[in-house]
């Protein structure tokens, strides 16, 4: 028989790791290089490490968004494409128009993503494996698969510029960690995001619009992988299709579920997100100043992978 | 002698006695119903029979023998087939290799021999009324030929004993038809048949014998025909028919005054959904709760989410304080006044996961923020109203709704509802799972609740509750109405005459 007590927990238990590992895990590998690798702390070294992420940590938070409703996005690499793809197509027509143009593709590729998931019932990593494949494939057609310099100097400023001492990219990237986080807290469609997530059945049942909702994450998503492919076409000043954003799904996946979201549904930890992205990054960065082969660099990050996992996977069992 | 008995099982679940000193045995030849409510206790025997689980205590005997199935492959082997209300078959493959799955005819190379399975498939399956092309895939048949095949199959597989789980649930009246004819077959083969069913109808029709079960144990055992309609009832819900008077036995107090003349807050018209509901036509007045009674699988829940718009519905109309609600989807009828607590409150209701804030929060958002910013002052505003109203017990509105205990986690939902400042509450057991306390404390709730103007409906299998608790009953059975319970006659004897009487009156359709 149930009792009316409450059930309590105790305060400290092994949900910590999830919550605070990414981060614990971030200072020991700081203090590490500190202590071991030479010029480590220089600026130049620093600036490298957070231009270099800026791309993953904005891809993932659009991913965090998606995991959060207990989906994927596979088709952010092949978005990014597309928007590198249409950059130097529309720039004669300004600075503005070809970034909008880009943005719009964005959008009708995260709308064709959240109908096939909330209105015509694919999973998630089917429906957008889709435009994974189709998406780049698009990138390459619109582009005649050639690659192609782009010098617009506002483009450049946006790529490479700084900005109160600060890359461009690194400003865009932390604004966007807050308009996120401000989204995922303070709205309505945040909250009914993790609802949705939490439980579709009951989120639906209580009268929450919910396939509106897929769409609006499934759009925020591909938009924020739309705005990382035209900073990486403004960052190395030329486009190319079939390699920009290769990959960086996984990456992004990665940077998430190590920062302690779970793939479950219902939480979303947007600081977390950045601080998976930026721990993976100074994985890779460590392992390269030592020399150490691709390979083992790889097969580290599945480790961090796999133990960022189990922990989430202990504390949904309690 | 027996084929298949068990001696005194008990099995215990952390916190639940399943089965309590339970003795069934099923003769040769014999169709032996196996009712009872849900929680009684049969899926848990069945589990027992089949391999499933292992008695904790007892003995199993089949064929004269002590038996001890490890695996539901040895019961299998042994004999023992059972046919589940879900087909537990392959939908991607065709009939033909599913009827066969396992036991495929091989060719002189060892493969598959596609034409002689296909050949003997069709010749088999028409014995079922299947006539369908066996090479098509099985998820492309309708549900009551898949169960046609499942039933084939288990049959197949030379059987001394079929198990059957509500198999008539979702077939066609042309369907049943065809599976008592196999059902006669088998019998007069001297197969065993537990045949686990809610249709009174069905059970008189083509059991010989029967086994109540309640709370785990064994409440009556005997000849079916022997049984009248109203005394198996009776056995099964629990109500000892005199014994039924007594009065204040839940936290209801008693009637309600909503206004006789007043129109009605909801009214729903011909409601209809294939299969599963039939022209269900009632009205709810303000200030008033009307429950909705029948057995197990009547059809009330799928009302009540037809009503929320959360269940697919062919034809009616439902209104809402005198405005039709078209199209009814879950949003649209949140809007229209529709608050619907559903009967699984953890796979529909609470969102586990998430705060109590969030959850009581969770339909009233918009209301809660300006420009889709979300005012959590408004929010926390509404929440302890409701936490104070409903004596919501937490550590504090952040707590996880999953860690509450079943009654406050019950509380949390209806608090969503109430905040959605409904005209129509749709209430679906609310006080299943839930202990005592908080039972009459939401038992209470609703009279206080009706009260203040709103439109009640109650379903609950608990008949007491149901009768204390409601102004009117109309009452269900295979998701047609087939009776009203209204002023003195709302009375456990009369919710149970009613039930039994349904299926009587049913079973001579020409007599009216």
């Amino acid at each position: 028989m149930t009792t009316e007590a409450l059930v309590r927990r105790p305060t400290f238990d092994r949900a910590w790791l999830p919550k605070y590992g990414v981060y614990a895990a971030i200072v020991l590998l700081v203090l590490y290089n500190v202590a071991f690798t030479p010029n480590f702390l220089a600026w130049s070294n620093l600036r490298i490490q957070l231009v270099q992420v800026a791309p993953i940590v904005i891809v993932a938070l659009g991913m965090a968004l998606v995991i959060g409703t207990e989906g994927i996005d596979l088709s952010v690499g092949s978005v990014m494409a597309l928007a590198a793809a249409l950059i130097p197509l529309y720039l004669g027509y300004g600075v503005i128009a070809a970034i909008l143009v880009s943005l719009i593709a964005g959008v009708v590729v995260g709308l064709i993503n959240g109908v096939l998931v909330a209105r015509v019932g694919l999973q998630p990593i089917v429906a957008t494996l889709a435009l994974f494949v189709g998406g780049r494939g698009l990138a390459l057609v619109i582009s005649h698969g050639q690659l192609k310099d782009v010098r617009n100097d506002d483009l450049i400023f946006l790529g490479s510029g700084d900005f109160l001492g600060l890359p461009m990219l690194v400003w865009i990237a932390a604004l966007l960690v807050l308009v996120v986080a401000f989204v995922v807290r303070r709205t309505v469609f945040g909250r009914r995001l993790l609802a949705v997530g939490g439980n579709r059945a009951a989120t639906e049942l209580a009268g929450v619009p919910v396939k509106r909702v897929l769409i609006g994450v499934y759009v925020l998503c591909a938009v924020l992988a739309s705005i990382a492919g035209l900073l990486a076409v403004a960052r190395i000043q030329s486009s190319d299709a079939s390699s920009v954003g290769l990959l960086i799904e996984l990456s992004a996946i990665t940077a998430v579920v190590v920062g302690g979201t779970p793939l479950t549904g219902g939480k979303v930890r947007v600081l977390g997100t950045v601080a998976g992205a930026l721990l993976m990054q100074l994985v890779i960065a460590t392992m390269i100043k030592h020399n150490l082969q691709p390979s083992t660099t790889e097969m580290v990050q599945a480790v961090i992978i796999l133990v960022a996992v189990y922990a989430a996977r202990e504390r949904k069992s309690r | 002698m027996p084929l298949l008995e068990v001696t005194d099982v008990n099995k215990v679940f952390p916190g639940v006695r399943a089965l309590d000193g339970v003795t069934f045995a099923l003769q040769p030849g014999e169709v032996h119903a196996l009712v009872g409510e849900n929680g009684a206790g049969k899926s848990t025997l069945i589990k027992l029979l089949t391999g499933v689980y292992q008695p904790d205590g007892g003995e199993l005997r089949y064929r004269d023998e002590p038996a001890r199935f490890a695996t539901p492959m040895d019961a299998q082997r042994a004999g023992i087939s059972t046919i589940y209300q879900e087909v537990n078959l392959v939908p991607l493959m065709s009939v033909a290799h599913n009827l066969f799955l396992g036991r495929e005819p091989r060719s002189a190379f060892g493969l598959v021999d596609e034409k002689r399975m296909v050949r003997e498939a069709s010749e088999i399956l028409v014995r079922y009324g299947v006539t369908t092309d066996v090479r098509r895939p099985l998820g492309t048949m309708a549900l009551g030929a898949q169960q046609m095949v499942a039933l084939a199959r288990a049959v197949m597989v030379d059987a001394k004993v079929v198990i059957m789980d509500e198999p008539t649930s979702s077939l066609e009246p042309r369907e049943v038809e065809t599976l008592f004819g196999v059902i006669r077959d088998l019998h007069a083969r001297g197969i065993g048949i537990v045949y686990v069913s809610h249709r009174l109808d069905e059970l008189y029709q083509i059991c010989d014998a029967v086994t109540i079960l309640r709370d785990g144990k064994v409440v009556h055992t005997g000849r079916l025909a022997e049984l009248e309609r109203i005394r198996l009832v009776s056995l099964m819900l629990g109500r000892d028919m005199s014994a039924v008077r007594r009065e204040g036995f839940t936290g209801f107090a008693g009637d309600h005054t909503g206004a006789a003349d007043a129109p009605p807050v909801l009214k729903v018209t011909g409601l209809s959904s294939r299969h599963r509901l039939h022209d269900i036509s009632f009205a709810v007045r303000p200030g008033e709760v009307v429950g909705l009674g029948g057995l197990l699988g009547a059809g009330r829940s799928e009302t009540i989410k037809a009503i929320g718009g959360a269940y697919p519905v062919d034809a009616g109309e439902i209104e809402v304080g005198g405005k039709t609600l078209k199209n009814p989807t879950p949003v649209r009828a949140v809007q229209a006044g529709i608050a619907v607590q559903p009967e699984d409150r953890k796979a529909e209701g609470i969102v586990a996961g998430l705060s109590i804030r969030e959850n009581i929060a969770l339909a009233v958002l918009p209301r809660m923020a300006r420009l889709g910013l979300v005012s959590d002052r408004k929010i926390d505003k509404i929440v302890d109203t409701y936490m104070t109203r409903l004596r919501i017990k937490a550590s504090g509105p952040d707590q996880r709704v999953g860690d509450l205990s079943g009654g406050n986690q019950q509380k949390v939902l209806l608090a969503r509802l109430l905040a959605t400042q409904p005209r129509v509450l749709l209430l679906d057991e609310p006080t299943r799972g839930i202990d005592v306390g908080a039972k009459a404390e939401v038992q209470a709730l609703i009279d206080e609740l009706a009260a203040d103007g709103l439109g009640v409906v109650l379903v609950s299998s608990d008949a007491e509750e149901l009768v204390e608790g409601a102004d009117r009953v109309v009452v269900l059975r295979d998701g047609a109405v087939v009776g009203e319970l209204t002023g003195t006659n709302v009375t456990t004897e009369a919710l149970l005459e009613t039930i039994a009487a349904a299926a009587v009156s049913s079973e001579e359709p020409h007599d009216n």
